[in-house]
């Protein structure tokens, strides 16, 4: 197992370097540091000299990736890329070009989405698992085509319609709630009542078709014809049975979110006006912000492998017959 | 549980504020981006000096109900009057020829006795020393917001703080956007910059950074303090525009030792800098800066006592304006700023009363304003009912379409050049824009400058003849066939090219391009069609856009501009041609170059307004309609909402420290905010009973299911 997640990390290496590269043309293929420079400058009264001061004391006078003065090693980290990449992999973020610390923000923001994205995932599972179990229970009835219609209906509505159409049932015809707003700590259960209700209520239709798929695939199997004749009863059959056996599939969509919950949710929070860390990343996209670009993107891929990996060791947890080497 | 722990605080369910905020003297409003800075020296944007403008006082203002805007003293005892001297130094006569006048002498002496806000820049302890001026990491442990210093000091403000801020205007770490614009009047600001950066070097070179310049050590030649309350600043030449950037937060004054304390190691990583914590004397404090959540202005309690004004223009007594005359300033006592990143949230809650005013955005503009048939403007009923009020004010702004004076086609002085653009300015019908691409929020630009701005003439006299022709409604745009004939003087009959035979292809290069934009750009396409005249839109993202301006490769552009102060030169050097963009990296974007326009120009920017200067302005404009370097688009109107329990509404566009004069009332409040937001709990009981309702087939299928016997 140890060597297993050595190894494993060890692939993350060139992955990460690899993501941080492609970032790092994309970013610079559409912005350079001049435009940086402008975008963080204003608008008004922008003087070359102050662009030229701007980059320097930033770092982003150097070359992009190759440093053709420079010689020896210098040609390879006598530049931005070098710069800006080696202490993303000590997990120093450093500040962003407005002179904010990246890492402070991301520690501030993060609970903010955590305060959604949390119960959203976890009532969300509950809520889908059971509803999907009750369409596999009711399979071929109407009862389940019913429930499929609703699905398809369900996720065939945008998202922000839900938000919107939320917001105005909710806060401006019955109000019940806040429209928007957030206050740290405990009090905060007012202001992501709505957005939790909204996020799980939004993916009912897709995800709960997703595991009636899983489900119906497990109920027709030979274990669970023998435990019917068995007379086990149904309840019993699906949560204790059906959901075990299921768990490889609904792990592998749900276990590689698990890391990723605190990066936030961009439309919930931009509406419901939640200082999580959704839209961070967009905004930083938006003012040209290269250093915390790089460290978002870095983070989500970290996240994302950390996922992959935790996704690997459930397995193990759920199906013995699962070991890693 | 939702309903019980809700109405355990008796205020309304959909409140977003703590129920301690009840009756309280708070306005609410909304920020929907963070500011990039609140340091004097580098802010500029208008969301930044929402708040800089409230906690720095520079030492002018404008009054804050006359008209046209005139300055008036704020920290300042009186109006400086600046006193000439020529090449050798001798004085001169106030009315001196611009020619001989060497340096402009600002003076300029504040009231003693004002106080800056409690920070803790100014602790000291029992013997009188800084009790954070000389911090190390270990002494910022806990520290992650200013108000973890526990003690803060406050000192009388003295002139050599406004020295101070002027010196920073060419600090080596800090990007000034006036810097370049300053070191061409104050003597020796350019110099002075070198100074500081050889300075910073060579401290670079012996500590590791932070470096903490002193720039007491450092004298600026044309900047000086004369004594405790007055200083003195030499500009060269004749600048009278210099009032202006005096009433402008870059001039406000910031202490030394605010520079000592933020510049301390430890503190930029914890993001306490004086670009997040302003340090000034005006009648609010910035006591929470979360730009992710929220951003609080509390009252100074060391503000200095001013008072409301006492007169204002006509009409402004019968308009209740002057109810609060001689009361001391600010009449609210705290500004709760929310992170409101949507537009309909936001105008959800004006609606519900938690806050005080909004904007009129184009989502809410059929639910908020009728146009009647004249074309005047009013609150929708339910709006009305409501209580709510509405402020309009034409904005100190012009939205414009340039062509490129060095393009071959569209550019140049010929007369061939001259017809085209001139057709092409009457095609392109800025009433028909206006209606419906800004729900009639603007009126078509006769010339750059805009209402409320002096030279701008209204009437007859004020119209563009090339464009327009005077009818008894007003002016009218001059029909297509006009600019037809127009267009074939200049040697395109029905948009061919007579030398070649070709059509005419023009391009418009222009930001966005997605789908918002599409109907926008489609158009301004139609507008040239009328004329045969074949569009190409060339959209892109602004960096590339102002690529194409800096290298001069546009054609035919859309900009605009936002006045800085109240004065024709802040629009007319727009297209200065010693300020183009090309040759100077200036803001004449079109790079319009004609001889007699600049030696208007350099006159008319000397003149003190009066007739005279009104026919400089008057000829200068009538050039600009000849040689039509611009379409003149249009000036934007500004709409502001505002409930029956805000007070003070007037709209300064100019004045960035109204807050102070605003009044809310907010008993009236809270009454109207219980009224209007009374909680509906029937429909939920509705909805559980749905849910029983949809559950109750499933149970029984279930128990149905379950005492079946196996089928045979």
């Amino acid at each position: 197992m140890l060597a297993y997640l050595v190894r494993r990390i060890l692939y993350a290496l060139p992955i990460l370097i690899g993501v941080n590269l492609i970032t790092f043309v994309l970013f610079f293929v559409v912005n350079t540091p001049d435009d940086m420079a402008r975008m963080h400058l204003g608008m008004k009264r922008v003087t070359p000299e102050a662009i030229e001061k701007w980059k320097v004391e930033r770092g982003y006078d150097r070359p992009l990736l190759y440093n053709r003065q420079a010689e020896g090693s210098g040609s390879l980290t006598d530049t931005i890329f070098f710069d800006k990449s080696v202490r993303l992999f000590a997990f120093d973020f450093g500040a962003s070009d407005s002179g904010r610390n990246i890492g402070e923000d991301i520690s501030q923001r993060m609970w903010p989405s955590l305060a959604i994205a949390l119960p959203v995932f976890l009532i969300g599972l509950l809520v889908y698992i059971s509803f999907a179990m009750l369409l596999a229970f009711f399979r071929g009835s109407y009862l389940d085509i019913s429930g499929v219609v609703l699905c398809v209906v369900l996720m065939s509505i945008s998202g922000l319609f839900y938000i919107i159409g939320g917001q105005y049932l909710f806060s401006k015809i019955l109000h019940l709630v806040p429209v928007s707003g957030y206050e740290p700590g405990w009090l905060a259960w007012r202001f992501v009542l709505l957005p939790v209700a909204i996020g799980i209520f939004a993916g009912i239709g897709s995800s709960s078709r997703w595991y009636r798929t899983i489900f119906l695939e497990e109920i027709n199997r030979d274990y669970v014809r023998t435990a019917r004749a068995k007379g086990l009863p149904e309840l019993r059959l699906l949560f204790r049975h059906v959901l075990k056996n299921a768990m490889v599939p609904i792990l592998t969509g749900v276990v590689v979110v698990l890391p990723t919950l605190f990066m936030g949710n961009l439309i919930l929070e931009s509406f419901f006006g939640i200082p999580g860390l959704g839209a961070y990343t967009i905004e930083a996209i938006q003012n040209q912000d290269f250093a915390i670009v790089r460290a978002m993107v870095f983070l989500g891929s970290v996240l994302y492998i950390l996922g992959l990996l935790l996704t690997d060791l459930s397995y193990t947890l759920v199906d013995p017959r699962i070991r890693l080497s | 549980m939702v309903t019980w722990l809700a109405a355990c605080d008796g205020q309304p369910w959909n409140s977003p504020y703590p129920p301690e905020q009840a009756g309280q003297n708070i306005l609410y409003a909304s920020f929907s981006e963070r500011p990039k800075h609140l340091d004097p020296a580098q802010s500029y944007s208008s969301n930044e000096v929402v708040f800089t403008g409230q906690v720095y006082e520079p030492p002018l203002q404008y009054h804050f109900l006359k008209r046209p805007y005139q300055l008036v003293p704020l920290t300042a005892v009186e109006m400086p009057r600046p006193y000439y001297l020529d090449s050798e130094g001798r004085r001169l006569a106030d009315d001196a020829a611009t020619g001989d006048i060497a340096e402009s002498i600002y003076e300029i002496e504040i009231h003693p006795g004002i106080r800056y806000q409690p920070h803790p820049a100014f602790a000291k302890n029992g013997q009188g020393d800084f009790l954070y001026h000389d911090l190390d990491e270990a002494d910022l442990d806990g520290v992650s917001r200013l108000a973890d210093f526990p003690v803060t000091g406050t000192r009388e403000l003295t002139a050599a703080d406004y020295v101070h801020q002027i010196k920073r205007l060419a600090h080596p770490r800090l990007n000034s956007p006036i810097f370049g614009l300053m070191s061409e009047y104050i003597v020796g600001l350019r110099e002075y910059a070198e100074t500081l950066k050889q300075a910073y070097e060579k401290k670079q070179e012996r500590q590791p950074a932070p470096v903490f310049l002193d720039l007491k050590e450092y004298p600026l030649e044309g900047v000086e303090v004369l004594d405790r309350y007055r200083y003195r600043v030499r500009i060269q030449g004749k600048y009278p525009q210099f009032l202006y950037w005096l009433a402008m937060p870059f001039f406000a004054p910031v202490p030394w030792e605010a520079d000592v304390f933020y510049t301390q190691p430890g503190m930029k990583e914890r993001n306490i800098t004086l670009d997040w914590y302003p340090v000034g004397t005006g009648p609010y404090m910035l006591t929470i800066n979360n730009p992710n959540r929220q951003m609080v202005l509390e009252k100074n309690p060391q503000f200095h006592g001013e008072r409301y004004p006492a007169e204002g223009a006509p009409g402004d007594r019968e308009a209740g304006l002057l109810q609060d005359a001689g009361r001391e300033l600010p009449l609210i006592d705290k500004v709760i700023y929310s992170l409101e990143k949507e537009a309909i949230p936001y105008w959800n809650k004006f609606l519900q009363g938690y806050y005080d005013t909004s904007g009129v955005s184009s989502d809410s503009f059929d639910q908020a304003i009728q146009i009647g048939s004249g074309g005047d403007i009013s609150l929708t009923p339910a709006m009305q009912a409501k209580g709510i009020q509405i402020s309009t004010a034409v904005s100190t702004s012009v939205y414009y379409m340039g062509f490129n004076m060095l393009d071959p086609v569209v550019g140049g002085d010929s007369e061939r050049a001259q017809l085209l653009r001139q057709a092409i300015s009457i095609v392109m019908d800025y009433e028909e824009y206006i209606s419906i691409f800004a729900n009639g929020r603007g009126i078509p630009a006769q010339s750059p400058l805009p209402p409320g701005i002096f030279g701008h003439l209204d009437g007859r006299e004020g119209m563009n003849s090339y464009v327009y022709e005077w009818t008894q409604h007003g002016p009218k745009r001059k029909p297509v066939s006009v600019a037809r004939k127009l267009l074939a003087q200049a040697g395109y009959p029905a948009g061919r090219d007579v030398s070649t035979g070709k059509p005419l292809a023009l391009y418009l290069d222009t930001t966005g391009g997605g789908p918002d934009d599409s109907a926008r750009l489609s158009w301004i396409r139609k507008q040239f069609a009328k004329l045969d005249i074949q569009l190409q839109i060339r959209s892109t993202d602004y960096n590339r856009f102002q690529d194409k301006m800096r290298k001069g490769t546009a054609q035919i552009f859309q900009w605009g501009w936002n006045a800085d102060y109240p004065d024709p030169e802040n629009f007319l050097f727009l297209l200065y041609g010693k300020n183009s963009k090309i040759e100077h990296n200036g803001e004449n974007a079109a790079n319009y170059r004609s001889d007699e326009f600049d030696a208007l120009f350099e006159d008319m920017r000397n003149m003190d307004n009066g007739p005279g200067r009104q026919q400089v302005i008057n000829r200068m404009i009538d050039i600009l309609r000849h040689d039509a370097p611009w379409v003149f688009g249009f000036h934007p109107k500004q709409f502001m909402l505002y409930h029956d329990w805000y007070h003070n509404a007037r709209t300064n566009l100019m004045a960035n420290n109204t807050l102070k004069y605003r009044r809310i009332d907010p008993q009236l409040r809270d009454q109207k905010r219980a009224q209007w937001n009374q909680p509906l709990v029937w429909p939920l009981g509705l909805l559980l009973l749905l849910l029983v309702a949809a559950v109750v087939p499933a149970v029984v299928g279930y128990l149905r299911h379950e005492k079946q016997t196996a089928k045979r």
